[in-house]
């Protein structure tokens, strides 16, 4: 009926074929990966395991044709693209495209971007790690109270507060700067990074805390020797997160800024295609250009930015 | 200790949430100050502004429809990547990658694919294939529809995926020595066991398309025909292009109490399930 490759461990027939029925089961043994290479015939689950095979294969094809086409796209003239296959390689590669983008002020809003998220991130972290610390040690109401708000942020959506965050920037004599782009992004920011922290934070026994406050450790000490090494994990998940985030977000920079001199790298993207117009292809190669660090990012913490990416949401 | 959380939270998103509501009882044409105006402009949005509802309709439209594309199709590939097979992790990876674009950067990569002159349409040699993907008013929600589909089916794969792992495997096993099979397994237990995760990804693709902006606003260039016009577009362009603040808020305000209230109905029914699945877990 069906031919084990090999297997690690002596199996009973039944065992043998309950695992060939259900290959999920390999997930028992998971460090064993040559109990992946079982190969079935005629199985129950043959058939829909084919069409699951198939449809992985259709959304793989799906993703990247985009991809492919854009990385392809940036290595040609307009001329080129226009008189060619637009879905085969260029004959004639070049990479003039990418030069006329960083020649437009590319590394100057890219700089900004950088800015931008560096210090939203820093302070969403700092604020976010000491008010889960005061929510978790808090024995009052207050406390409560303070979380429930908290998460109630959570469900604003940020467009339809968008007009008076507009109002209050103004005011503030903050439109066209930086800081309007980082003050609200920061604000938007807390609720699910204190949620997750929190979460965190709680797990760390009592007793440690008891601990420090007898050998006469102050708030601070007990924040920064105990409570920060012991965060770090969710730290790094929301800090994650929360950059992935502010490094595209698009509506505050549309918005709240005007000038080049502040704008950020989603927005130059949309000011470029205008600017560039019918040359496609250097509109494409300031897409590659703008998505490369997050690319370089995912190949070398590709866990981390998995797991940043569904933190909160995954439990 | 909290206070700078609650100072940056107080100010830039909670005082916001409540301006909204105020400015919408306001007229603000962005260069004067806003001057209080009562109910005008409820009225006149609601009564006076058929097109209020139309984009209303059109939301309806595009919420419901994505989710019929990304929730199914974001199961499923939660369960294939939760599986063991090699070639599966691998393409995982693969996958993931819509996720590292911005919006904009997706937006602009579609707006070149549909285009007439030198995107797919050009480079196939299918005669039937449409080429005006983004001007024909019959097509372009489906197009909307499908690219918002690209970026955010990853996401809610990766989350199905988390939840498919969680499942314990003597379930499967179980099932196995009691004769049933693939689809039945599917149905029985992998479906009933993901159904926290099912409330938490269709909260949050039925809220996120609600309130979605970023790459309707750029595949349309800005300049949206009235066929893929929801409200939060409808939103921005009031106030922002048309300079119409007030009415913009009072839309404002509408996708909010719209968003709420589907965040509670569904936080209801995550609550019961929950309660349901612990039972059936213990």
């Amino acid at each position: 009926m069906m031919t084990h490759t090999t297997s690690s461990e002596p199996v009973t027939p039944d065992a043998k074929s309950d695992r060939a029925i259900t290959p999920e089961t390999a997930g028992a043994d998971r460090g064993n990966i040559k109990q992946n290479k079982v190969r079935r015939t005629g199985a129950p689950g043959e058939k829909l395991n084919i069409l699951g095979g198939l449809g992985g294969w259709i959304w793989l094809a799906v993703i990247i044709l985009p991809i492919y086409y854009i990385v392809i796209t940036s290595f040609r003239t307009s001329e080129d693209l226009r008189a060619n296959n637009q879905l085969l390689p260029s004959t004639n590669p070049t990479i003039a495209p990418f030069i006329k983008v960083l020649q437009n002020d590319f590394l100057h809003y890219f700089t900004n971007s950088v800015i931008v998220t560096l210090a939203t991130v820093a302070v969403v972290l700092s604020a976010s790690v000491m008010a889960a610390y005061y929510i978790t040690r808090s024995t009052t109401l207050g406390g409560k109270r303070l979380f429930q708000i908290i998460l109630l942020g959570i469900a604003i959506p940020v467009q339809a507060t968008i007009i008076p965050v507009y109002y209050l920037i103004q005011q503030l004599g903050l439109y066209d700067t930086l800081w309007a782009l980082i003050l609200p992004q920061i604000a938007f920011a807390i609720p699910l990074s204190v949620l997750i922290i929190v979460n965190f934070v709680r797990d760390i026994p009592a007793e440690l805390f008891e601990s420090m406050k007898v050998d006469g450790a102050g708030e601070w000490r007990i924040l920064t020797s105990l409570v920060l090494p012991m965060a770090k994990p969710a730290l790094m998940t929301v800090g994650i997160y929360q950059a992935l985030q502010v490094w595209n977000s698009f509506l505050f920079p549309l918005v709240l800024t005007q000038s080049s001199e502040v704008r950020v790298l989603p927005l130059s993207l949309w000011e470029y295609s205008g600017q560039f117009g019918i040359d496609v292809p250097a509109t494409l190669a300031a897409v590659v250009l703008s998505a490369l660090p997050l690319l370089v990012a995912y190949i070398f913490a590709r866990r981390h930015i998995v797991a940043g990416l569904t933190a909160g949401f995954g439990k | 200790m909290a206070l700078p959380a609650v100072a940056f939270f107080g100010i830039f998103a909670l005082i916001p949430l409540i301006g909204v509501v105020v400015i919408s009882f306001m007229e603000w044409n962005v260069l004067g100050s806003p001057e209080w105006v009562g109910l005008t402009n409820w009225e006149a949005v609601l009564f006076d502004r058929p097109f209020t509802w139309t984009a209303l309709g059109l939301t309806v439209t595009f919420v419901i429809g994505s989710y019929l594309f990304q929730a199914p199709v974001a199961l499923l590939l939660g369960v294939f990547m939760a599986g063991q097979q090699r070639y599966r992790a691998l393409l995982a990876v693969l996958y993931f990658l819509p996720l590292l674009f911005s919006s904009v950067a997706v937006g602009l990569t579609f707006q070149s694919l549909f285009s007439p002159n030198y995107g797919l349409s050009a480079a196939l040699p299918f005669e039937w294939l449409p080429n005006d993907w983004l001007a024909n008013s019959d097509l372009v929600m489906w197009v909307m529809i499908f690219v918002v589909g690209w970026c955010f089916v990853p996401f809610h794969g990766l989350l199905y995926q988390a939840g498919v792992r969680q499942i314990p495997q003597s379930m499967y096993e179980a099932a196995t020595i009691d004769g049933a099979g693939r689809l039945r397994q599917f149905f029985s237990i992998t479906l009933p066991q993901l159904r926290y995760t099912i409330i938490t990804s269709s909260t949050l693709m039925l809220v996120g398309s609600l309130t979605y902006f970023d790459l309707i606003y750029v595949l349309t260039g800005g300049q949206p025909a009235d066929a893929v016009r929801i409200l939060p577009l409808d939103m921005y362009v009031t106030g922002f292009a048309s300079y119409n603040l007030g009415y913009a808020s009072v839309i404002a305000v509408i996708l909010v109490a719209i968003g709420l209230t589907l965040s509670l109905l569904l936080n209801v029914l995550s609550g019961s399930s929950k309660m349901d699945s612990d039972k059936a877990g213990a």
